[in-house]
C-alpha cells in the first residue's frame, strides 16, 4: 500500500509504515536508553547537590572537542540514514552508493574515537582518575559507557558495510541494515543529551 | 509526499542538526548566572529535545512507526530532559 506509490518516481522513497528493523533490537535499544537515562539523571542530581564542584571541573573540559564530536556523530548518523534510503530505493547503484555512505559514516565514527581518545589522554596526563572527584567519576563512567557504544556501533557499521557491498540488502529486504542503523542512531541520540549536559550546562 | 520523504531528507535533517548544534555550543559559551543562567539552561535543553526528536523521528524513522514505539523513545527523551531541567533549576534556585 504505502510502499507502492514510490515505484513510479526515482525521487520518492517507499514510505516505511511500521517499525524499521528487528523488534528484538528495538527492545534492546529501549533498555540501553533507560540505562543512559538513569545515568543522566544521576549526574544531574549529583551536580545539584554540589554545583560549584561540578562547574569548576566542567570548566576544564575541551568544549571544542565536544562540539566536533557532536558534528561527527550527527553527520555519521545522517550518512547511515542516507545509506538506508538509497538501499531501500534500489536501482543499479544502490549497493555502491549505500556502501559509500556507510564508509563515510564509519570515517566520522573513527573521527569521534580519535577526538575522544585524545581528550582522555589529556585527562589522564593531567592526573584525572575515577576517584579524583564526584565529577570525574561521573564524567569518566558516562562518557566511557558511551565511548564503548561508539566502538560497538563501529563494529556493527563495518558488518553493514560488508553486507551492503555484497548486495545482501535489497528493497523490501533490509531488516539487518535498518536494525544496525537504529542502533547507531541511538548512540547519536544519547550523545545529543550527553554533550550539553556534561560539557555545556552549568 | 515527495518533499517530505525524498532522498534528500537526511541532508535537510543533518543541516538542521548542525545549525542547532552550533546554537547549543554558543549558548553554552555565554551561560550566565541567576535568571539569565536559568533561561540558558532551559534553552540548551529545549535544543537537545529538538535535536533528539529529529534523530528519533527522521533518522530512526519513528515518525511512521506504531505510536507505542514512537512514544517510548520520545517519552524517554522528554523524561530525561525534564528530569535534568528539574535538577538544574533546583541547583540554581
Amino acid at each position: 500500500m504505502s510502499r507502492s506509490h514510490s515505484s513510479s518516481s526515482a525521487a520518492a522513497l517507499p514510505l516505511p509504515a511500521a517499525l524499521q528493523g528487528d523488534i528484538a533490537v528495538w527492545i534492546f535499544l529501549l533498555a540501553e536508553l533507560l540505562a543512559f537515562g538513569v545515568f543522566f539523571l544521576a549526574y544531574a542530581f549529583a551536580r545539584a547537590r554540589n554545583p560549584a564542584l561540578f562547574d569548576a571541573a566542567q570548566a576544564g573540559l575541551d568544549r571544542q572537542s565536544g562540539l566536533i564530536n557532536t558534528l561527527l556523530l550527527v553527520s555519521s548518523s545522517a550518512l547511515v540514514a542516507h545509506a538506508v534510503a538509497v538501499v531501500r530505493r534500489g536501482g543499479g547503484n544502490a549497493a555502491r552508493q549505500g556502501a559509500a555512505a556507510l564508509l563515510g559514516a564509519i570515517a566520522c565514527g573513527l573521527g569521534f574515537i580519535v577526538v575522544k581518545g585524545s581528550e582522555y589522554a589529556a585527562h589522564f596526563a593531567a592526573g584525572m582518575e575515577l576517584s579524583s572527584s564526584t565529577f570525574s567519576m561521573f564524567y569518566l563512567c558516562l562518557t566511557g559507557f558511551h565511548f564503548f557504544h561508539v566502538v560497538l556501533g563501529l563494529a556493527v557499521l563495518a558488518v553493514l558495510w560488508r553486507q551492503t557491498v555484497a548486495g545482501v540488502y535489497r528493497p523490501g529486504d533490509l531488516n539487518g541494515l535498518e536494525s544496525g542503523a537504529a542502533y547507531w542512531h541511538m548512540v547519536d541520540l544519547v550523545w545529543l543529551v550527553l554533550f550539553p549536559l556534561v560539557y555545556l550546562m552549568h | 509526499m515527495q518533499t517530505r520523504d525524498s532522498i534528500h531528507s537526511p541532508l535537510t535533517v543533518w543541516l538542521t542538526l548542525v545549525v542547532a548544534t552550533g546554537i547549543t555550543f554558543f549558548a553554552g559559551e555565554f551561560e550566565g548566572s541567576g535568571p539569565a543562567g536559568r533561561w540558558l539552561v532551559i534553552g540548551v535543553l529545549a535544543l537537545a529535545l529538538f535535536k533528539g526528536s529529529l534523530v528519533a523521528l527522521h533518522f530512526m524513522e519513528l515518525r511512521h512507526a506504531p505510536a507505542v514505539w514512537k512514544w517510548s523513545v520520545l517519552g524517554w527523551l522528554w523524561m530525561v530532559v525534564l528530569g535534568i531541567a528539574g535538577a538544574y533549576l533546583k541547583g540554581t534556585a
